[in-house]
C-alpha cells in the first residue's frame, strides 16, 4: 500500500521481526530527602503504560511523539536496556531471555547524538571493530577478515575509500560523518533490525537526507529492519513505512504512514501535524499547556485533559465525553489496517480531527496506490 | 530608515591555528515591524552576526564594515552609549535558556534587573514592569518567585523572551529560539513571539537552521553560506521557489507532509559545510552544489536580481553568467 517496497513492508504473511506486547515501563518518581526517611514512596512515572507494537520484516516504522511520551524509554527496553515492568519482547516470535548476548548482535541502536555515542580516543577503525571483537567474531560469513569487514561497513556506510578513515580520530570527522561511523559500527554486525533513535536531529540540515537516504538503501538492500523514534512527523513522511504516534505511554494512532499522516484519526495526531511549520501558517492551532507528566496520568482517555474536542464541545454534542473522561480505551481498528485510540473517533472519525479534511493539499492517498 | 543596516559587515576570528572569516560582507536591512529570517548551518556565519550587531564578540575579533542601529554605528559607539543600546535599543533571545538565564537569582528580579539597569524605574516599578511581562508571555505572576531550574524549557524561554522585551527595544534578535523545544512548545513559542512582534511593532532578527520555521514567522528570508548571503527575498517565496541550490537543498531537509517529491525519497546534500579556513575558490558552493558546471569553481558569483523582489549568488540565474563575465573583463 505504500509503495516502494512490494513484498517486504507489504506483505501481511510475513511474520514480524519485533513484537512488544503489553508492555510498561516504570520509573520510580523523585523523592525528597525527608519523604524518603519517612519511608514515603515517590510518585511512579508510568513511562510506557501498555505498549502493543511490531515491526514487520523489512519495514521502516516510524515511532513518533512529544518528548517524554516514552518512545525512547521503548526504544531502549528493545534493546535490553531497561527492564520492563510487565509485558514481553519477541524477537522472531521468540522472548528475550537471560541471554542477550546473541540478540544484541541482530538488534543495534543508532543513537542521536553521534558525538557523545563515539569514543574520543578510538579511532574509527576500532570504534567499528568493537561490535566484532565484543561478540568475538574473527572472521566474516565468507571468512573475510576483521578489517575486510570493518572496510566492508564504512564502506556501505558511505565513508568511500574506508582505509582512509581507519586512523583518524571522531574529532576529525564532520557531525554527517560520524554518524556514518555509529551507523558502520552497527552494520559491521549485520543486524536485521536496527533502532534509530533521533537519528539526525542533531545533524545539520543539509546532512539529514544523506543519513536518512543511507538508512532507506540498507533497508533496501540488506533487508535491515528499522524502527525510528522521532518528534518529527516530517520525517515519518518522508521515510517510515508505517507510523505509530504515542501519547504519555501509549500508542494513540497507527497504521500506514500516508493513512495516519494524511488521514489522521486522533485528535492528538491531527495535533502534532498542525504544528509542523509550513509557509503563512503562523496562525493555525496547536495545544496549550505543557508536556504530560507521566506520574500523573489522567483518567479515561489520556489524552482528554488537552482534547480539542473536549474543549469545542464535538465529544459532547456526540454524548461520549463521559466516555472521554472516565473510560480508558485500547486501539481500535477504524480503517482497515489503521488503528485510533480515541471514543470520538470510534463514533464518527471525521469529527475527531475536526473535519477531517487533510491540511495539505497534495494529492490524496489513491495518488500512491498505483 | 531601517531599523537595522548591516553594511558590509565582515567578522574574522582571530585563533592560534590562523585568522577564520565567519562572516565575508554581509549586507541586510530589516524596516521596523519586520521579521527578517536568517537562515543556514552551524558555522555559516550567522550566529556570528548576532553576536556582532551587539558587540559580544571577544575582543580580539576583527570587525569591519557598519551595523546601523536607527542610523547610529553600533560599531563605533562608545562603551557608555554601547551599554544603553544593550537590552534597550536592541535585545537578544539565545537558544539555551538555561545558560542565559542566572541560575541562582529568580526569575522576576532577573527581569526587573534589566529594568533598573537602565534607569527606566526604581526597585518597585521594575518588579511591577517583570510581573505585567510575565503575563504578557503567558507565565502567571506567582512565576516570578521561580528560580530557572523550577520552570520548564519553554517556560524558561518565555522569561527570555519577557526579559528581551523589558527594556522596550527596537529591534529583537532571536538566535535558535525554539530549537531545542518540543515540537508542541515549539509551536507555542513561535506564536507567543509573532504576536508580541506585531502587537509592538518590533524590528526582528531570526535565526535558525530549519528553513520551515522561517517560511512560517519571516517576512523576508535571507539564506547565508559560508559567510556570505547567497539567496535573499520575501520568505515565501524564497521557501516555495528557492533560486538558490543550496536554499533548494535546505527547503528540501524540511518537507511539507503530502509532498509527494519527497515521500521514500529523502533529499540531502554530499559533503559537508566548509570550513571557514579553507573555503573552496570560485562560488564556495560549488563542491557540494548537484547543479555546478565548468564556471562555478573559477566565477564568484555576487547577488544577482533573481525575480520580483529577489537576489540570489548563483550563476544558473538568468543573465548572471553573462553579467558575471562581463564584469570580469
Amino acid at each position: 500500500m505504500t509503495g516502494s517496497q512490494p513484498g517486504l513492508a507489504d506483505d501481511p504473511g510475513s511474520p514480524p521481526i519485533l513484537e512488544i506486547r503489553d508492555l510498561a515501563v516504570t520509573f520510580a518518581g523523585r523523592i525528597g530527602l525527608l519523604s524518603g526517611l519517612l519511608g514515603r514512596a515517590g510518585s511512579e512515572a508510568r513511562a510506557v503504560d501498555g505498549v502493543n507494537l511490531e515491526v514487520r520484516r523489512g519495514e521502516v516504522l516510524a515511532l513518533a511523539g512529544e518528548s517524554g511520551c516514552g518512545k525512547t524509554t521503548i526504544a531502549r527496553t528493545v534493546l535490553g536496556l531497561i527492564k520492563p515492568k510487565r509485558g514481553q519482547i519477541l524477537f522472531e516470535g521468540k522472548p528475550l531471555g537471560r541471554n542477550l548476548q546473541a540478540y544484541r548482535r541482530r538488534v543495534q541502536m543508532v543513537f542521536q547524538d553521534p558525538t557523545g555515542s563515539l569514543n574520543p580516543r578510538q579511532t574509527i577503525y576500532e570504534i567499528v571493530a568493537e561490535g566484532l571483537r565484543i561478540h568475538r567474531i574473527h572472521r566474516g560469513p565468507a571468512g573475510e577478515s576483521e578489517e575486510q569487514l570493518v572496510a566492508r561497513a564504512l564502506s556501505r556506510s558511505g565513508l568511500r575509500p574506508p582505509e582512509r578513515f581507519f586512523m583518524l580520530y571522531p574529532h576529525e570527522l564532520s557531525g554527517g560523518q560520524r554518524q556514518r561511523v555509529v551507523i558502520a559500527g552497527a552494520l559491521v554486525l549485520e543486524p536485521e533490525l536496527i533502532v534509530a533513535d533521533e537519528p539526525v536531529s542533531s545533524l545539520d540540515a543539509s546532512v539529514r537526507g544523506e543519513i536518512l537516504s543511507l538508512l532507506l538503501k540498507l533497508r533496501d538492500e540488506m533487508q535491515i529492519s528499522i524502527l525510528i523514534v522521532t518528534h518529527d512527523l516530517g520525517l515519518a513522511w518522508t521515510v517510515a513505512d508505517r507510523v505509530a504516534v504515542m501519547y504519555l505511554g501509549r500508542i494513540v494512532e497507527t497504521g500506514a504512514a500516508e493513512e495516519v499522516l494524511l488521514r489522521p484519526l486522533h485528535p492528538y495526531t491531527r495535533a502534532l501535524l498542525d504544528v509542523v511549520p509550513e509557509p503563512g501558517g503562523i496562525d493555525r492551532p496547536f495545544l496549550t499547556g505543557e508536556p504530560p507528566d507521566p506520574t500523573n496520568v489522567p483518567t479515561g482517555c489520556r489524552f482528554h485533559p488537552r482534547c480539542p474536542r473536549i474543549a469545542d464541545q464535538t465529544a459532547a454534542s456526540l454524548g461520549v465525553e463521559g466516555r472521554c473522561l472516565g473510560e480508558d480505551l485500547g486501539l481500535v481498528e477504524l480503517r482497515p489496517g489503521h488503528l485510533a485510540a480515541c471514543h470520538v473517533a470510534t463514533l464518527d472519525p471525521d469529527a475527531a480531527t475536526g473535519g477531517g479534511a487533510p491540511s495539505v493539499e497534495a494529492a490524496g492517498p489513491e495518488a500512491s496506490r498505483s | 530608515m531601517s531599523v537595522l543596516s548591516l553594511r558590509d559587515l565582515r567578522v574574522t576570528y582571530r585563533t592560534s591555528s590562523g585568522d577564520v572569516p565567519a562572516v565575508r560582507g554581509v549586507d541586510l536591512d530589516i524596516p521596523k515591524g519586520q521579521v527578517l529570517g536568517l537562515a543556514g548551518e552551524s558555522g555559516c556565519g550567522k550566529s556570528t552576526i548576532a553576536a556582532a550587531i551587539l558587540r559580544l564578540l571577544p575582543r580580539r575579533t576583527s570587525v569591519e564594515g557598519q551595523v546601523l542601529l536607527n542610523g547610529e554605528d553600533v560599531l563605533a559607539m562608545p562603551p557608555r552609549k554601547l551599554r544603553a543600546v544593550r537590552w534597550a535599543g536592541a535585545s537578544i533571545i539565545f537558544q539555551g535558556a538555561m545558560h542565559a538565564l542566572n541560575p541562582v537569582k529568580r526569575v522576576g528580579d532577573q527581569i526587573a534587573e534589566a529594568v533598573e539597569t537602565h534607569g527606566l524605574s526604581r526597585d518597585r516599578e521594575a518588579h511591577v514592569r517583570a510581573g505585567d511581562l510575565l503575563e504578557e508571555v503567558g507565565l502567571p505572576l506567582r512565576r516570578s518567585n521561580d528560580y530557572p531550574h523550577e520552570l520548564s524549557g519553554g517556560q524558561r524561554q518565555r522569561v527570555m523572551i519577557a526579559m528581551a522585551l523589558a527594556c522596550g527595544p527596537d529591534l529583537v534578535i532571536a538566535d535558535e529560539p525554539t530549537t531545542a523545544l518540543d515540537v508542541m512548545v515549539q509551536a507555542q513559542v513561535l506564536a507567543l513571539l509573532k504576536r508580541l512582534q506585531r502587537e509592538f511593532g518590533l524590528a526582528m532578527l531570526f535565526i535558525t537552521h530549519d528553513l520551515s520555521v522561517l517560511g512560517e514567522v519571516s517576512d523576508r528570508l535571507a539564506v547565508m553560506y559560508a559567510g556570505k548571503i547567497v539567496e535573499e527575498g520575501p520568505a515565501q517565496s524564497v521557501f516555495l521557489d528557492p533560486q538558490h541550490p543550496y536554499t533548494r537543498a535546505l527547503a528540501a531537509a524540511f518537507p511539507a507532509i503530502g509532498d509527494r517529491r519527497f515521500r521514500k525519497h529523502p533529499s540531502g546534500l554530499g559533503g559537508d559545510p566548509p570550513d571557514p579556513q579553507r573555503i573552496p575558490p570560485g562560488c564556495p558552493f560549488h563542491p557540494r552544489c548537484p547543479d555546478a558546471f565548468e564556471a562555478c569553481p573559477s566565477t564568484v558569483p555576487w547577488l544577482f536580481e533573481a525575480g520580483a523582489d529577489r537576489r540570489a549568488a548563483c550563476l544558473l540565474v538568468e543573465g548572471a553568467l553573462a553579467e558575471a563575465t562581463e564584469g570580469a573583463k
